[in-house]
C-alpha cells in the first residue's frame, strides 16, 4: 500500500511549516504531505506539535510561516470557512456537534436546503439528504434523533457525515478511537476504507499504536515540535515508532513486580500494606449501580474493566461523594462512613483523578500552583490567609519530583499538553496524601512516555501503602498495572479476576456479559 | 533530551494571563490620563483639587458596589439587585436615622418632621441596618441559586423587583426626608465616602488575592466543577459572595442617601449597570476566573471621569450615555484582544 505514496502527486503538502506561542516552539519547520486516498497517521507525545499542525490545516490558528499547498497550488487558508470550502474537515477530540438539534440539523448547520418560501428550510429535502448520506456511509443512525440521545461512536458518524456531506476530500480525525469500544472501533475502519476507496485522504492522530498499524498507509512522527520521520508502515514497527517519538529506548512494557522478596515484603508490612483500606458494600444506585461490593487493600492496585457505560466512572464517583447512592455502605478502615461530598471524601483521604481532566480535573485559568493546592490549601493557609511562599515551595518541589513540563508554576494549566496537566492533577492528590486513590481513566490521551511516568508513580504509590483504584478501557494498562481486576458490565461486577487467572479475552468476555 | 529542555527553558512570560491583565491595565492608564487631558484643555478645570473631590465622591458608590460586582462575577455569576437594595437600604437605614431603632412601619409620610434620636446614637444603628438590610437581600439572592439552582441572573432580577418594590412600600411611594444636617455635610462634603470605597477595595483585594475564600471565588468561576471534586465548598463560598455583594449594596445605600439628602426607593436606578461597566472596563471576564479589584477601581475611576469630564464640558447627559456605551464596548473589545 505504501507504494501509492510514490507514484502519485500529493494532494496536501505543508511545507517547512513554523509556529510559536508565547514560551513555547510548538511547530518548527515541519514538512507534511497527504497523497489522495491515503490514511496518514500522525503520532508524537503531546505538545509534540501534532494539534497545531491540524489547526492550522484546519485554519483555526495561523502559521508564523511556511506554504500549504493542495491539489498542487497554493492555498491561503485563513478560517475554518477556507479550510472547509477547500475540502479540509477535521473531527476533534471534543465534538463540534449542538446537541439539542438532531444528526440532519447538525450535516446541515449553516447551510440548509432552502425551501420555495426564500429563509424557509426544506425540511422534507434537509432529512432525505441526511438519510442518504448517512446510508452512504453504511451506518445505521435516526436522523431525526437529537445528538445528546446518541452514543459517542453515533455522534462521531454524525460528524463523519457532516465532512463527506461537504465534499471534504482532507479528513483529519484528532483521537476518533479515545472513547469509541472495540465494535465501534472495527465500524470506524471500515467506514475509513471506503471514504480511502472514493479517494478522501484521511489524517489519523491517535496514540494508540495497534490502530495505526491496522489502518494507516504511512505514518508520521512528530516531536517537540519539529518532524522525526515519515516512514511506509510497512517500513517500520512498533518499537521504531516508539523510539523516534521519545528520542530514547523505553523499558518494553512495565509490568508490576508481583512476587516480592522476604526482605520487601517485611518493608510492605511495615507500611501495613493488606490492611483493608476501602471496603464497599452492596452500592445501589437506581439505573445505574446494582449491588457493588468490593475491597482494597494498602499497597493494592484493583483494576476495573468494562466497556464505555458499564458504570465504572460511577462507582468512582458514588464513593467519592460526587453523586447520591440510594443504599450501600463504604468502610474506610473498617470504619463504616457516610460520604456527603467530594470535601467529605477528602477529608476522609479518599482521591479522585477524574476521567475528564479539562471539564472536572482542572481549573484551566489557574497557575500549576494554585491547581495543585486547590484541595489542601487549609495546610497552607492560616486564619484563612493563603501562604503564597509556601504554596509556591509546594509546588516547585511536586514541579521537580514527578518531571511536570513546565515553564514555572505560574504557568496557567491551560497552556500545558495533556499528558503535563495529568501530571498536575496528579501532583494535587500527592499533596493531600490521599490514602485511596481512584484513577479514572489515567493515561486516556496521554502520549506514551508520560504515560509510563503516571504508571511508575502508581506503583510507587502503592508501593507507599496507598490503595489505588484504576479504572481503564485499555485492557493491556489493566493487565499491567493490577493486582485484581474487577469487570463491570451494566452497573454490576460481572466478575472478578486474580492478576493470574486475567487475560485480555477473559475480561472482554465478562465485559460484553458473558458468564 | 536537548529537546525536552528547550520546551522547558524559562520563558520571558511568567504567565500569560497575568502579563494580559497588566498590559491591559496599561493601556487603560493610557487612556485614563488622555482623558485627563482633554478634559483639562477643552475646560480648563478638570485637574483641579475641587473637581477631583468631586470625582472622588461621584465613583465611590459604584466603587463599593463595583467591589461586592466584582467578586459575584468572578464567580461566574451576576446581580443585577444592587441598585434595588441600595434603595431598600437607603430608605430603612435612613428611617432609623430619623426614628431611631426600630423604625416604624410603615414610615409615617410629615413633611416637618425632626429627628427624634440623636445622630451619634442613631447612626452606628442606621449603618448596622444598612449592611443587615443589604446582606439578608444578599440571602434572598443566594438561597435559590445555591439550593434550587436557579441561574443567577433570574434569582437576582427577582430581587431587582422585590427590593424595589418593598422601598416604595415602605414610604408609601414618598421618601425619608429632613435628614439631619450633620449627617448630610458629613457624608455629601467630606472625605467619609472616598474612605469607606478605598477600605472596600482594599479589603475586597485582600479578600480575593491572599484568603482560601478568595481562592475558592477564582476556583467555582474557573470550573465549578473541578473546584467540587478538588473538596472547595462550592455552596458555602456562592452563599457568601452574594451576600457580600448585597451587604456592600446597602452601606453604599446609606451613603448615597446622605449624598443626596434622602433616602430615596427611587434611588440607585441603573447602578447594577454602572457597577457591571465598572466591573468589565476593569478587565474583569463576565465568564468568570479572572479579574480583579483594582481593575474595578480604575473602571470606576474612568467611567467618573468621563461624566463629570463630560458633565464640565457642558455636553447633556443624552450625549455621555452614547460616549459611555462606547467606552464599555471598546473595553471589553481590547480585553478580548488580549486574549489572542
Amino acid at each position: 500500500m505504501g507504494a501509492v505514496a510514490a507514484e502519485t502527486a500529493p494532494l496536501l503538502e505543508m511545507r517547512s511549516i513554523s509556529k510559536t506561542y508565547p514560551g513555547v516552539t510548538a511547530l518548527s519547520r515541519v514538512d507534511f504531505s497527504v497523497m489522495p486516498g491515503e490514511v496518514h497517521a500522525l503520532v508524537g507525545e503531546n505538545g509534540a506539535g501534532k494539534s497545531t499542525l491540524m489547526k492550522i490545516l484546519a485554519g483555526a490558528d495561523a502559521k508564523d510561516a511556511g506554504r500549504i499547498l493542495i491539489g498542487g497550488s497554493e492555498v491561503h487558508i485563513d478560517s475554518p470557512q477556507e479550510a472547509m470550502r477547500l475540502g479540509v474537515s477535521i473531527i476533534y477530540q471534543e465534538f463540534n456537534l449542538v446537541p439539542y438539534m438532531n444528526a440532519a440539523e447538525n450535516i446541515f448547520l449553516g447551510r440548509e436546503p432552502a425551501g420555495a418560501v426564500p429563509g424557509v428550510i426544506d425540511f422534507r429535502k434537509m432529512y432525505a439528504d441526511a438519510e442518504a448520506i448517512i446510508a452512504e456511509l453504511g451506518v445505521a443512525l435516526d436522523v431525526r434523533a437529537p445528538i445528546n440521545t446518541l452514543s459517542v461512536a453515533q455522534q462521531q458518524m454524525v460528524e463523519i457525515a457532516k465532512a463527506t456531506s461537504r465534499k471534504s476530500r482532507i479528513i483529519a480525525m484528532d483521537e476518533p478511537s479515545a472513547t469509541l469500544t472495540e465494535h465501534e472501533l472495527e465500524n470506524l475502519f471500515a467506514l475509513i476504507r471506503r471514504l480511502k476507496a472514493e479517494g478522501v485522504s484521511i489524517i489519523y492522530i491517535s496514540h494508540r499504536l495497534e490502530e495505526i498499524f491496522e489502518i494507516a498507509d504511512r505514518v508520521t512522527v512528530l516531536r517537540d515540535g519539529e518532524l522525526v520521520a515519515t516512514k511506509n508502515i510497512t517500513d517500520t514497527d512498533r518499537d521504531d515508532i516508539i523510539k523516534m517519538m521519545v528520542g530514547r529506548e523505553l523499558c518494553p512494557t512495565l509490568m508490576r513486580e508481583s512476587t516480592a522478596s522476604p526482605a520487601e515484603q517485611a518493608s510492605a508490612a511495615s507500611v501495613g500494606k493488606g490492611e483493608i483500606a476501602i471496603e464497599v458494600v452492596g452500592l445501589n444506585r437506581a439505573g445505574v449501580l446494582r449491588d457493588i461490593s468490593f475491597c482494597v487493600r494498602r499497597g493494592e492496585i484493583l483494576g476495573i474493566a468494562g466497556l464505555v457505560g458499564a458504570g465504572r466512572t460511577e462507582v468512582a464517583r458514588a464513593i467519592f461523594g460526587a453523586d447520591p447512592i440510594d443504599s450501600g455502605e463504604i468502610r474506610i478502615y473498617g470504619k463504616p462512613v457516610k460520604i456527603r461530598s467530594p470535601r467529605h471524601a477528602i477529608s476522609l483521604g479518599i482521591g479522585l483523578v477524574p476521567e475528564d481532566r479539562k471539564a472536572l480535573g482542572l481549573v484551566l485559568g489557574m497557575a500549576v500552583r494554585e491547581n495543585i493546592s486547590l484541595a489542601n490549601l487549609g495546610v497552607l493557609s492560616r486564619l484563612g490567609f493563603v501562604s503564597r511562599r509556601r504554596e509556591r515551595e509546594v509546588a516547585r518541589k511536586f514541579v521537580e519530583d514527578i518531571m511536570i513540563k513546565t515553564p514555572s508554576v505560574e504557568q496557567a494549566v491551560q497552556n500545558l499538553s495533556g499528558g503535563t496537566q495529568q501530571k498536575v492533577v496528579l501532583a494535587k492528590w500527592l499533596f493531600t496524601e490521599s490514602k485511596v486513590l481512584i484513577f479514572d481513566e489515567p493515561t486516556r490521551g496521554i502520549d506514551v512516555g508520560a504515560k509510563a511516568e503516571i504508571h511508575q508513580l502508581m506503583n510507587r504509590l502503592a508501593e507507599n501503602g496507598v490503595a489505588v483504584i484504576m479504572i481503564s478501557s485499555e485492557l493491556p494498562e489493566v493487565l499491567a498495572m493490577s493486582d485484581r481486576i474487577l469487570v463491570m458490565h451494566e452497573g454490576e461486577i460481572a466478575g472478578e479476576l486474580s492478576r493470574e487467572e486475567a487475560t485480555q479475552e477473559r475480561i472482554m468476555h465478562l465485559a460484553t456479559g458473558g458468564q | 533530551m536537548l529537546q525536552a529542555d528547550r520546551r522547558m527553558r524559562k520563558s520571558p512570560v511568567p504567565t500569560g494571563g497575568m502579563v494580559g491583565q497588566l498590559v491591559y491595565f496599561g493601556y487603560m492608564l493610557v487612556f485614563l490620563a488622555g482623558l485627563c487631558v482633554f478634559f483639562q484643555i477643552m475646560t480648563g478645570r478638570f485637574v483641579s483639587a475641587e473637581n477631583f473631590s468631586n470625582v472622588l465622591r461621584q465613583i465611590s458608590v459604584t466603587t463599593i458596589i463595583g467591589v461586592g460586582m466584582t467578586i459575584v462575577i468572578i464567580s461566574a455569576g451576576i446581580d443585577l439587585s444592587v441598585g434595588a437594595i441600595l434603595a431598600l437600604a437607603g430608605v430603612l437605614s435612613t428611617a432609623v436615622i430619623m426614628r431611631g431603632f426600630p423604625m416604624p412601619f410603615p414610615y409615617p409620610s410629615d413633611s416637618a418632621m425632626t429627628p427624634s434620636w440623636p445622630l451619634p446614637a442613631s447612626l452606628p444603628l442606621a449603618v448596622v441596618v444598612a449592611g443587615a438590610v443589604g446582606g439578608i437581600c444578599g440571602v434572598h439572592n443566594a438561597i435559590p441559586i445555591v439550593k434550587l439552582r436557579v441561574p443567577p441572573f433570574i434569582a437576582t432580577l427577582a430581587m431587582f423587583s422585590l427590593a424595589r418594590g418593598f422601598a416604595l412600600i415602605y414610604v408609601g411611594g414618598g421618601q425619608v426626608g429632613n435628614l439631619p444636617e450633620g449627617f448630610t455635610s458629613m457624608v455629601g462634603e467630606g472625605y467619609v465616602m472616598p474612605i469607606v470605597a478605598l477600605s472596600t477595595v482594599v479589603i475586597g483585594y485582600v479578600l480575593l488575592s491572599w484568603t482560601r475564600f478568595g481562592r475558592a471565588v477564582y476556583a467555582i468561576g474557573g470550573n465549578e466543577q473541578a473546584a467540587r471534586l478538588s473538596g472547595v465548598n462550592v455552596a458555602r463560598v456562592k452563599f457568601w459572595v452574594y451576600v457580600i455583594c448585597g451587604m456592600l449594596a446597602g452601606i453604599a445605600g446609606l451613603l448615597l442617601a446622605g449624598r443626596i439628602g434622602a433616602g430615596d426607593p427611587k434611588s440607585g436606578m441603573g447602578y447594577e449597570l454602572n457597577a457591571i461597566a465598572a466591573v468589565v472596563v476593569g478587565g474583569t471576564s463576565l465568564m468568570g476566573g479572572v479579574g480583579t479589584i483594582p481593575g474595578t477601581l480604575l473602571g470606576a475611576v474612568i467611567i467618573g471621569s468621563l461624566d463629570t469630564g463630560l458633565g464640565l464640558m457642558g455636553i447633556n447627559w443624552f450625549v455621555q450615555m452614547v460616549v459611555k456605551g462606547y467606552v464599555i464596548l471598546i473595553a471589553v473589545i481590547l480585553d478580548q484582544m488580549k486574549k489572542r
